[in-house]
């Protein structure tokens, strides 16, 4: 009894010895950011606020001026808690399906950057295995490859766009295509390393089974190169969340994360471009917290290799 | 029979497991040649356990890869089971087992015993009956839901004799399989290859550098010599076929081990 006791003790110490262990950084970090931003808040917006707000002749104390500078209409830099009100209040106040609810553009970016990323992962296996079948295919699609990704998408976003659109591709497509072209390249590089990775040995015992190359593709290059394509998978999701706002921004502008900041900063709601901005972090979040999701049940169910 | 013999001189030679004839190997013939393999001349009858020994560079391995497809000569001829080694591995005639284990990490000991069984397009059921029964054999029965890291370094290298044998080559080549591994563990994997080859009688071409495991397992030694690559000297192990680890301490071995000593020495000078 009184071990048992004593062992319950101990874990419920270890429990929030873990605890602390794990959140105390993330915390302590949070924090430090939203003080920073209060006073970069508090700072910058002082000017437009003794401009604006306060009666300069009347005089006004500095307690006055810290209140103005967070509670501003259309703020230089909105404070948290107007970024967190307006956050709330758009999730709250307006149904789903309305332009004025956040969810409603986290779906539409969220559903052609998933496309565009399922598209860039497949293309980039597809390319990652020629190359590495083919040393003439190598020489010729790498250099192809690298420039593709030198070239800004801003500047090829709006080309796509025209192009796909005369050909009748409108709404999702357009974007998926741009998140592809971001997304693609790190797939491509990860497995054309990964692929390579086997050492001689397995390759040449699979020579002695005589193997066929797609044998040794899929029981050995394959598996082999799993580990070097999921946290290329993470870094495609993110670069392929980027492109697809990237890819809303000329289209006129009428839905996504991408046209919500848009439509802010020709109106000059910063806080709603700064609530778009925080929302497009939280789906960034979200979608590589699912492919670590996936990469740990696939890592799980080998063993953990 | 020895009618059929002398009408066609290749019946008797196909009926070696192993033919080499006059073989020569020269990596960078233009440069700066090496003569890794020099006029090699090597029979091995069906049944035979030889060894190749020699110090590092002598083309022990060399050779052993030749007979396996893995590497190509530049003169000579090489037959395995009467026929080229491109065609005998395509047929899968043998079972490499190479210095390290080369498991693959990801799956799991009884996976790694079915994977030539996979690739010969066997059902599942069938390959896993038959790893099942191999891994018994090598002492692993057990075993076969852990992954390669969980095990030590000599059941590691069981396994992948396991694997080697598990299509039932009728060769089994072996390159210094128990190279890595400390003496006793070594002491124990060759006890237990000698009583699989016991039961089996397969044909076994083995690689190794120890006199002791080369006289304890063959019998047929084969020492080679470096520069250029060459067999000095073909020795028949007068020893009986059925042996223990006690037989290294008996005169019978000492001498034998005497005579692989001076021939490697002789390949010296």
């Amino acid at each position: 009894m009184k071990y048992a006791r004593h062992w319950q003790m101990a874990t419920t110490k270890t429990l929030t010895q873990r605890a602390m262990h794990d959140w105390l950084p993330v915390v302590v970090v949070l924090m430090a950011v939203v003080l920073a931003w209060y006073v970069a808040a508090w700072g910058l917006n002082a000017p437009g606020a003794i401009e604006r707000v306060l009666d300069e002749e009347a005089g006004y104390t500095q307690m006055e001026l810290f209140e103005a500078t967070m509670t501003m209409e259309r703020p230089l830099m909105p404070a948290p808690h107007q970024v967190a009100m307006d956050f709330y209040e758009s999730l709250t106040e307006w149904p789903v399906d309305s332009p004025r609810n956040l969810i409603y553009h986290v779906i539409v970016t969220g559903q052609s950057t998933l496309l565009g990323f399922c598209l860039g992962t497949a293309l980039g296996l597809f390319l990652s295995v020629l190359i590495v079948h083919s040393r003439t295919l190598d020489k010729a699609l790498l250099p192809w490859i690298v420039a593709s990704q030198t070239v800004p998408v801003l500047a090829i976003a709006p080309i796509v766009l025209v192009v796909l659109g005369s050909l009748g591709f409108s709404g999702t497509a357009p974007k998926a295509f741009i998140a592809m072209y971001l997304c693609f390249f790190p797939v491509t590089v990860a497995m054309v390393q990964g692929l390579r990775s086997p050492q001689k040995i397995e390759t040449e015992m699979m020579h002695t089974y005589a193997a066929s190359r797609w044998q040794s593709l899929w029981l050995l290059r394959l598996p082999a190169a799993l580990p070097f394509l999921f946290p290329a998978l993470r870094v495609g999701v993110a670069a392929g969340l980027v492109g697809a706002m990237v890819a809303e921004l000329p289209t006129g502008a009428q839905a996504g994360l991408g046209a919500r900041l848009l439509t802010g900063s020709y109106y000059g709601q910063t806080v709603q471009i700064w609530s778009a901005l925080v929302m497009s972090a939280l789906l960034g979040l979200a979608l590589t917290g699912i492919v670590a999701g996936v990469e740990r049940l696939v890592l799980r169910s080998r063993g953990g290799v | 029979m020895t009618v059929a013999n002398e009408t066609s001189g290749r019946s008797s030679e196909s009926a070696l497991a192993v033919d080499v004839r006059d073989a020569s190997l020269i990596y960078n013939p233009v440069e700066a040649p090496v003569h890794a393999l020099a006029n090699i001349d090597l029979a091995v009858r069906p049944g035979e356990f030889v060894s190749l020994i020699g110090p590092s560079g002598c083309g022990k391995t060399t050779l052993l890869r030749v007979i396996a497809d893995l590497e190509h000569i530049t003169s000579g001829s090489v037959l395995v089971n009467g026929v080229s080694p491109h065609d005998a591995r395509l047929s899968r005639a043998y079972g490499y087992v190479f210095q390290a284990p080369a498991l693959f990490p990801w799956r799991t000991v009884l996976a790694n015993v079915t994977l030539p069984l996979q690739i010969q397009g066997k059902s599942k059921a069938d390959a896993k009956r038959i790893a099942m029964e191999h891994l018994e054999r090598v002492g692993l029965k057990g075993f076969e839901g852990k992954y390669p890291w969980q095990l030590s370094g000599g059941m590691q290298q069981r396994v992948s004799i396991a694997r080697a044998l598990s299509f039932e080559p009728k060769i089994l080549m072996m390159d210094e399989p128990f190279g890595a591994l400390d003496e006793i563990t070594r002491d124990r994997l060759n006890e237990q290859l000698q009583q699989l080859w016991q039961r089996e009688r397969r044909t076994v071409v083995f690689v190794t550098h120890s006199i002791a495991e080369a006289v304890y397992l063959s019998t047929k030694i084969v020492v080679m010599s470096p520069r250029p690559g060459r067999i000095v000297k073909v020795i028949d192990s007068p020893l009986p076929d059925e042996r223990h680890l006690g037989l290294r301490d008996t005169p019978a071995f000492m001498e034998l081990a005497h005579e692989v000593r001076e021939a490697l020495a002789d390949g010296h000078h």
